[in-house]
């Protein structure tokens, strides 16, 4: 007999820190289901229909948000499309009263990136709508992170026991943050890796291994995830040059003849080729950059499916 | 409870579902089999390799997750959560002679919801419906072409298909909705 079907009840999703394993399983499982839906002539289905879906971007995105917005479109959901360049946000309205004002024209579910950490989780107080955190700050990027080990369990099988890498700027790195909630509740052993520099403060709190020597454990590694240097978030000099950084942490076709002939090798994009991996690398057969790309589209319409879900079973409750 | 059918009455009642598919069947008819998730898919399976053992060549078999196009979606019926899972079909079905399999046939809305399901996916030159189980007890305008078993249930009475590769077992129960 099958076991009892678990019940999703989230119509938030701000980051992964607080979800359990099997929230996780749930998700990746749901996104199965809608991988199919684009490899159609008709590439929509009908969930969404009638719902607004409104893409609040306050930083640059270009991944992200236009996974978002074709998500959104193959559920039929109608989709606003919000930036901050040529919005009343210019004009001095708060966020929460640009969210409300957007709530008031009916938007169902409000997608957000912001700078500042914890923007989605005040926008999810303060509003009905459901809230999914597209990026916010150093927070969290909870989509990216799922599409991640989404990748992983689609290529590898499973996470249980596969030792993961994450290199670079760990310190300025929402993806960095939602990979480590997910790759270790899935069972997987991450390991960061950058310079000392590049570490978030309190990382000894984290359930994870530190090393500054990418040479030191390039060896033993199943996955390895190439993070971008984020030029734009740093104040002072976290390392001396560019080619010095290169030098100790990209991934380079000289570093691939030492790791695990298999090896995974990720990058959430975008790449800064020949800083933090070289283009052979990224173009290469052990790459699964562009998967990672493809398997996005389905687990954000797994997300927008199920905080809506989780919706209107607390509305038919209520 | 009571067992409208057993094992062994499941077994003759898809056979007699076969031969009347068979009889019906042309071989230039470009066949493919959909199941419903997931009884559907299990009876389809099933269709599928007597069908090919018969006729002697390939059948083209697929499963069709329906969630999506429930119209309950947002306020089950049944009060549990749908569970989206995966529609898997790896032919063509444009052009194809589509028998569409399910195994209880009661509201009509698991149907209306399998065909708009399938028209996303292209555009069959027919499709026909077979069921294990017709419970009656109809609330949209379809029937089936190939039905197993008629039985005219209450309408607070759940007919239920029990089958080996899903439930350990194989049989056909009717309960009362109150004894759930």
């Amino acid at each position: 007999m099958k076991k009892n079907a678990f019940q999703w009840t989230r119509k938030h999703l701000i980051g992964l820190r607080d979800l359990s394993r099997e929230e996780l399983e749930f998700i990746l499982d749901t996104a199965e289901g809608f991988e199919e839906i684009s490899t159609r002539s008709i590439k929509k289905a009908p969930p969404l229909r009638g719902k607004v879906v409104v893409n609040m971007f306050f930083e640059d995105s270009t991944r992200t948000r236009n996974s978002f917005t074709l998500a959104a479109g193959r559920l039929s959901a109608d989709v606003i499309e919000f930036t901050k360049k040529s919005s009343a946000v210019n004009k001095g309205e708060t966020l929460v009263d640009t969210a409300r004002n957007l709530e008031a024209m009916g938007v169902d579910i409000v997608v957000i990136r912001h700078s500042a950490g914890g923007a989605p989780a005040l926008l999810s107080r303060s509003i009905n709508a459901c809230v999914v955190n597209a990026g916010d700050g150093y927070h969290e990027h909870p989509t990216q992170a799922l599409l991640d080990v989404y990748t992983i369990r689609q290529v590898r099988g499973r996470l249980d026991g596969l030792k993961i890498g994450i290199v670079g700027d760990i310190a300025h790195s929402r993806v960095a943050r939602s990979n480590i909630y997910a790759m270790t509740k899935l069972g997987a052993e991450v390991t960061l890796i950058g310079p000392p520099t590049l570490m978030p403060p309190r990382v000894r709190d984290l359930p994870v291994r530190v090393s500054s020597r990418l040479d030191d454990v390039l060896e033993e590694l199943d996955v390895i995830n190439m993070l971008r240097i984020q030029f734009e978030r740093m104040g002072g000099n976290p390392f001396p040059s560019v080619r010095e950084y290169s030098h100790f942490f990209a991934l380079t076709v000289e570093r691939m003849k030492r790791a695990k002939p298999d090896i995974t090798v990720m990058h959430p994009g975008p790449m800064n080729r020949g800083v933090e991996i070289e283009s052979e690398v990224a173009d290469g057969p052990n790459s699964v950059i562009l998967k990672q790309v493809a398997n996005g589209l389905a687990i954000r319409m797994a997300v927008l499916f199920l905080v809506n879900q989780a919706a209107m079973q607390t509305d038919v409750k209520s | 409870m009571k067992t409208l059918l057993n094992a062994e009455q499941i077994h003759a009642t898809i056979e007699k579902l076969f031969n009347n598919i068979v009889a019906n069947v042309s071989p230039e008819s470009n066949l493919a089999v959909i199941g419903i998730r997931s009884r559907g898919e299990i009876l389809a399976n099933r269709l599928t390799r007597k069908l090919e053992e018969r006729l002697g060549y390939k059948i083209p078999c697929g499963t069709l997750d329906i969630t999506l196009y429930r119209d309950d979606l947002h306020a089950p019926r049944s009060g549990a959560q749908p569970t989206v899972r995966t529609t898997e079909i790896e032919f063509d079905v444009n052009d194809k002679f589509i028998l569409l399999v399910d195994d209880v046939l009661h509201t009509g809305r698991s149907v209306r919801a399998a065909m708009d399901a399938l028209t996303d996916l292209g555009r069959p030159r027919a499709v026909r419906l077979a069921v294990l189980v017709d419970r009656g007890e109809r609330e949209l305008p379809i029937r089936a072409d190939y039905v197993g078993l008629r039985v005219e249930a209450d309408a607070n009475e759940l007919v239920k298909v029990h089958l080996v590769e899903e439930d350990d077992v194989d049989q056909v129960i009717i309960e009362h909705a109150d004894d759930v």
